[in-house]
């Protein structure tokens, strides 16, 4: 049960309050971010108490969402709804920002209107919202020409109007209504890496947490096919095919989703509601099909004048092709950062099968050899469009019935580094 | 955030609003009507306009009524005479064709909170039950929850009632939950909703036509059912299993609340759930979201406390992740000290070595701390760690090595050469009171072994008229006091200086005690002194029990699901409990001195208990577990006297001490805090346990 819930900004301005059960104190809000300011670190805890009053927070697009609570709810379903809500404002709104926020108020209002009665959650499913949901969206960025120039003259196909531009999965999905129905499907495919490296060179735990999203623009729904690699299997002895196996350790899948083609074919079949939903989440441990995407080989040392050196030389293992060649001088930048201590080195791009490297000199005071166990671990934090670490691919993605109208769909591959560490 | 010019603003508004221009003109008028609630969610008093939005309330525009009910909600009851004006409009909104109008309507009739509004709401919500659309069915029956709250005294309708409980069978399957919601609360004097067979079963029937939030509330509800027959708690339990590994968090985790509290007296079932749920567990704590991930960590740590082994192999899930915050790290350094085992112990040291140097300084102590609590049974690899550590010479790392130290030298006797060693020049670096509080006691328990202690007491000696601390000034008297009994030519003079300034010049009244107790106490003679000062210390022949026993499940399954495990605090105490055990029994070595043995309370008695000493440690802790006492501790078997330390934690914490001779069992009791009755209970339970114990040893035996 959720007595309240409010959006605050990263400054504590308040954006969104709702109050579901009454009698609750107007000060509440105030409460909550005394609580949170009055602490040390930009970490609040996930779960604070005033009285018997519980607050839940998460943060997510630098805001606060917040439900306040009992002793004795499940921490699982408030966290879950409040990720949820974020989400569902995101697809309403476009994107997730103090500016989204505020000027779609009313709209988010409604939907937590919708959402929760009297502390209850009803629904979070945007097939059952869309009904009910009469405010429009309003976007930040104007409609400006600039967007039209993909489109191809007379719906020829140019070479741009096969790469989806960058903007277009951050728009509302209602706004699709008057846009004279450009409806669109984006399947995302997003892993996450955890990689550590041990101060030997050797690779000490490698998982990835992969997810496939669906964001769909289509205001009617109809079924949707997903074809996986032939080749995709679960679990440590089922090997299928005679290709690169691609296996991953554990999956799940959506519940709307129907598996009956899934052990034959691998083919996902389902009717996507408008809006994000995540349709299969997989997790890999330690076993990686291919090699990892970057290697570093560092070299500490100090010099006579008492500096720190540190020598640097990042590999790229992927493979050449994966990047487009002008990439040879790619732009860096290097920084220190006193506050946390450390030294940020910004590669903008990285082609595969190259190597960079570095020569950091620092400035120590009182250097000693007991010193250098300190400084490390290296962490890298990167994103790899077009690749999986899984090799996972869609083969396929088919609509039916046929679309009436011009109707696009997308498929999107990325890994993120969640945590890459290198030990020094 | 109170905007300055409210009353400005608000003035604005009113003018805008009843403007007849702006009233003709729809969009201008849901314009400002969203003005009016833009500065209402900024937090501005804007209630003043209530009259006005009133009349705004009369329009065919969903989305301005709809604007206009989030004003009236929010500013009813400070207006209850002009909420009335609202009813009507309401009411005749109830009547409307699109039922999307109706459940608006009822749902903001309801939100009002007025109590005197009750009587026109009774007759549209009765109707709203029986309406044809399930969307104002939901709202009708939840709107009598909210009714039944306004007014908790007055009694509703028994055949209100009973078209809720029929509403159970309602085909739309929010109705349903919706229903069991209302009824938990409109009953709650009775003790919620009955949950009989029927209900249950076709609760569950319909489980699957739920989503995750009405599957979470209808499991949460069976909770309090009790299967008549154990086959039918199988074919319950059966039914639930695809829940117990949904990829949703929330199911997950009221299904498996739901196992054990039926299966609770079937501790196997109970297990082997556990078993099952740990794979979807851990994969929430691989979810993206780390609040999510946050609340699975701690809850794997309550499955740890019953299931020590059971994510061993997993225990790389649980390295922390270089952007993670600090929170997630703290558990998870908690639950890899859970998971330590001989194969894994080299990869876990090796990575929270690498968490020890981590920026956060709270990261990098409980990384520290965490070091400590493994070296307990992997002594000789973290003292290695925990000394290379010192020679980094950061005061936060130091001070938390130092503490460390300690901790583990008291359960660890046979550490103390290496820390002994180790503890060179660390004065220098350490700053805080803690760290300099922990040196200090170590200087005085082994100031024979360090050969620097006398120089570094002096130092700090005569410094102690600018030290603000007195926990450092207390300990300071006890470590000088302690190494005049083993190096009393170097201390002597140091130690008449430091009493004289304490019993002449100190104005804290507990330091002035002290040195003035201890003085009277030298007077004694030293004999007396040695043995009050030294009176006992942890024997180095003691086998530390390795890893915690297993707890049953029925400790920790009631909050379980609930906010309590991610609470701060709730798991450090647990952890933190044995070593506060020892810390009170090490501290009523000086128990005339130090303030918290002040309040501790002492007995010693006879126990005539001869057959304890031939039955196993085992079936002694098993047998002690039963009535919640842990043992910490025993010596083995054939030692003479022979001793086991235990303990309990109820309202209180008793730490015990048995000495085992010839011809029976003297029992030390030392509680804090001082309650007679409560000791007095523990003893009973104590001697009724040993003589249990006595006689089926003895059956044993024969």
């Amino acid at each position: 049960m959720i007595s309240q819930v409010f959006i605050l900004s990263s400054k504590g301005d308040h954006l969104i309050y709702k109050d579901f059960r009454g009698g609750a104190g107007n000060d509440i809000v105030s409460i909550f971010y005394e609580k949170v300011t009055a602490l040390t670190g930009d970490q609040p805890p996930v779960v604070m108490n005033h009285k018997d009053i519980y607050f839940v927070h998460i943060r997510q697009g630098g805001l606060y969402w917040v439900a306040t609570t009992t002793a004795g709810s499940s921490p699982f379903t408030i966290t879950e709804f409040l990720n949820r809500l974020a989400a569902l404002v995101k697809d309403y709104c476009g994107s997730l920002s103090e500016k989204s926020v505020q000027m779609n108020f009313a709209l988010i209002y409604e939907l937590l209107d919708e959402i929760v009665d009297y502390g209850y959650i009803q629904t979070t499913s945007s097939d059952v919202l869309k009904n009910f949901i009469q405010t429009e969206a309003v976007t930040s960025r104007p409609f400006s020409l600039f967007d039209l120039s993909n489109v191809g003259l007379f719906g020829a196909e140019t070479q741009q109007s096969k790469v989806a531009p960058s903007s277009a999965a951050t728009r509302p999905i209602q706004s699709s209504r008057e846009q004279g129905g450009k409806s669109e499907i984006f399947v995302d495919v997003i892993e996450r890496m955890t990689v550590v490296i041990g101060s030997n060179g050797l690779l000490m735990k490698a998982d990835v947490e992969g997810e496939i999203r669906v964001k769909c623009y289509m205001p009617s729904c109809s079924e949707m096919r997903i074809g996986l690699n032939e080749e995709f299997s679960i679990g440590k002895s089922q090997l299928r095919g005679y290709g690169a196996a691609v296996r991953v350790d554990e999956c799940s899948f959506h519940q709307a989703v129907r598996l009956d083609e899934f052990d034959s074919h691998r083919i996902l079949r389902l009717c996507p509601s408008q809006g994000e939903q995540t349709v299969m989440q997989y997790q890999l441990s330690d076993d990686l099909p291919s090699a990892l995407p970057f290697r570093l080989f560092p070299t500490i040392e100090r010099d006579n004048g008492g500096r720190l050196l540190m020598y640097m030389k990042l590999r790229c293992d992927l493979p050449p092709k994966s990047l487009s060649q002008e990439l040879s001088s790619p732009d860096q930048s290097a920084e220190l950062k006193p506050q946390s201590r450390a030294v940020v080195w910004k590669i903008a791009r990285f082609a595969g099968g190259t190597q960079l490297s570095a020569l950091f000199k620092l400035e120590v005071p009182s250097l000693s050899s007991a010193s250098m166990l300190e400084v490390g671990p290296v962490g890298l934090s990167f994103e790899l469009p077009k690749i999986t670490a899984t090799g996972l691919q869609i083969r396929f993605l088919r609509l039916s019935p046929i679309q009436p109208g011009p109707s696009q769909r997308w498929v999107r591959y990325v890994t993120h580094s969640d945590s890459y560490t290198i030990r020094i | 955030m109170p905007y300055l010019g409210g009353e400005e603003t608000v003035r604005e508004l009113r003018r805008a609003l009843s403007n007849p221009n702006v009233q003709s003109d729809p969009l201008r008028y849901r314009n400002t009507i969203l003005k009016v609630i833009r500065t209402m969610s900024q937090g501005v008093d804007v209630s003043g306009l209530f009259s006005e939005m009133v009349k705004a309330c009369a329009t065919v525009d969903v989305v301005q009524k709809k604007l206009v009910y989030v004003f009236l909600c929010s500013y009813a009851t400070l207006n209850p005479e002009l909420s009335l004006l609202v009813i009507n409009t309401l009411r005749k909104d109830c009547q409307d064709p699109n039922p999307m109008v109706r459940s608006l309507a009822l749902r903001n009739m309801t939100n009002l909170r007025l109590p005197s509004l009750v009587e026109y709401v009774e007759q549209p919500l009765t109707a709203g039950l029986r309406d044809r659309a399930a969307c104002v069915r939901r709202v009708a029956v939840l709107g009598w929850a909210k009714l039944h709250n306004l007014h908790p005294s007055s009694e509703i309708d028994a055949a209100v009632v009973n078209e809720l409980y029929s509403l159970l069978r309602d085909p739309d399957p929010v109705v349903m939950v919706n229903c069991l919601r209302a009824l938990e609360e409109i009953l709650k004097e009775e003790g919620g909703i009955a949950i009989n067979k029927p209900i249950t079963h076709h609760l569950l029937n319909r489980l699957k036509e739920c989503d995750i939030w009405g599957q979470s509330e209808v499991l949460r509800v069976l909770q309090r059912y009790r299967p008549q027959s154990e086959d039918e708690l199988f074919d319950i339990l059966s039914l639930l299993d695809s829940f117990l590994v949904s990829p949703h968090p929330p199911v997950m985790a009221a299904t498996l609340s739901l196992f054990l509290s039926i299966s609770s007296n079937l501790p196997v079932i109970s297990l082997a759930a556990l078993e099952r749920v740990s794979g979807p567990l851990l994969a929430a704590c691989g979810s993206g979201s780390r609040e999510m991930r946050f609340a699975a960590v701690c809850h794997i740590q309550l499955l740890l406390r019953s299931v020590p082994g059971l994510l061993g192999p997993h225990y790389k899930r649980f390295f922390c992740g270089y952007a993670e915050p600090a929170y997630i790290k703290e558990r998870k350094m908690q639950v890899l000290v859970e998971l330590v085992n001989d194969e894994n112990v080299a990869m876990i040291l090796d990575e929270l070595k690498g968490y020890c140097t981590d920026v956060n300084t709270d990261t990098a102590q409980a990384a520290i701390s965490a070091i400590g609590r493994i070296g307990r049974s992997y002594s000789d690899r973290c003292l290695q760690i925990l000394t290379g550590l010192l020679g980094l010479k950061q005061d936060h790392i130091t001070s938390a090595v130092v503490q460390t130290m300690r901790d583990l030298v008291w359960v660890c006797p046979q550490c103390s050469d290496t820390v002994c060693l180790a503890l060179d020049g660390c004065e220098e670096t350490l700053q805080d009171i803690q760290g300099r509080q922990a040196l200090l006691w170590l200087l005085g328990v082994y100031g024979e072994r360090i050969s620097t202690a006398p120089y570094t007491l002096e130092v700090l000696i005569d410094r102690v008229r600018s030290e603000a601390s007195l926990g450092i000034k207390m300990e300071l008297l006890t470590a000088t006091m302690r190494l005049f009994l083993c190096r009393p030519a170097e201390t002597q003079d140091m130690l008449g200086r430091l009493l004289h300034y304490c019993i002449e010049e100190e104005t804290d009244m507990c330091v002035r005690d002290q040195a003035l107790l201890y003085y009277r106490l030298l007077h004694c003679g030293i004999e007396k002194t040695r043995e009050v000062l030294q009176g006992r210390r942890s024997d180095p022949s003691l086998g530390v029990l390795i890893g915690r026993p297993a707890k049953p499940v029925s400790q920790w399954a009631r909050c379980f699901n609930t906010l309590e495990p991610l609470s701060q605090g709730a798991v450090e105490a647990e952890s933190d409990r044995s070593d506060s055990a020892m810390r009170c029994s090490d501290s009523s070595t000086n128990v005339l001195a130090s303030s918290i043995a002040v309040d501790c309370a002492w007995i010693e008695e006879c126990v005539r208990c001869p057959a304890v000493l031939h039955c196993s440690p085992q079936s002694l802790q098993a047998a002690m577990q039963l009535v919640n006492i842990q043992t910490l501790a025993f010596t083995p078997q054939q030692m003479l006297p022979w001793r086991v330390y235990l303990y309990t934690h109820t309202q209180l914490r008793v730490s015990e001490d048995g000495q085992e001779e010839e011809e029976g069992i003297k029992v030390i009791l030392n509680q804090q805090p001082k309650d007679d009755d409560a000791l007095r209970q523990f003893l009973t339970i104590l001697i009724t346990v040993l003589n249990t114990l006595g006689d089926t040893g003895q059956a044993q035996v024969y």
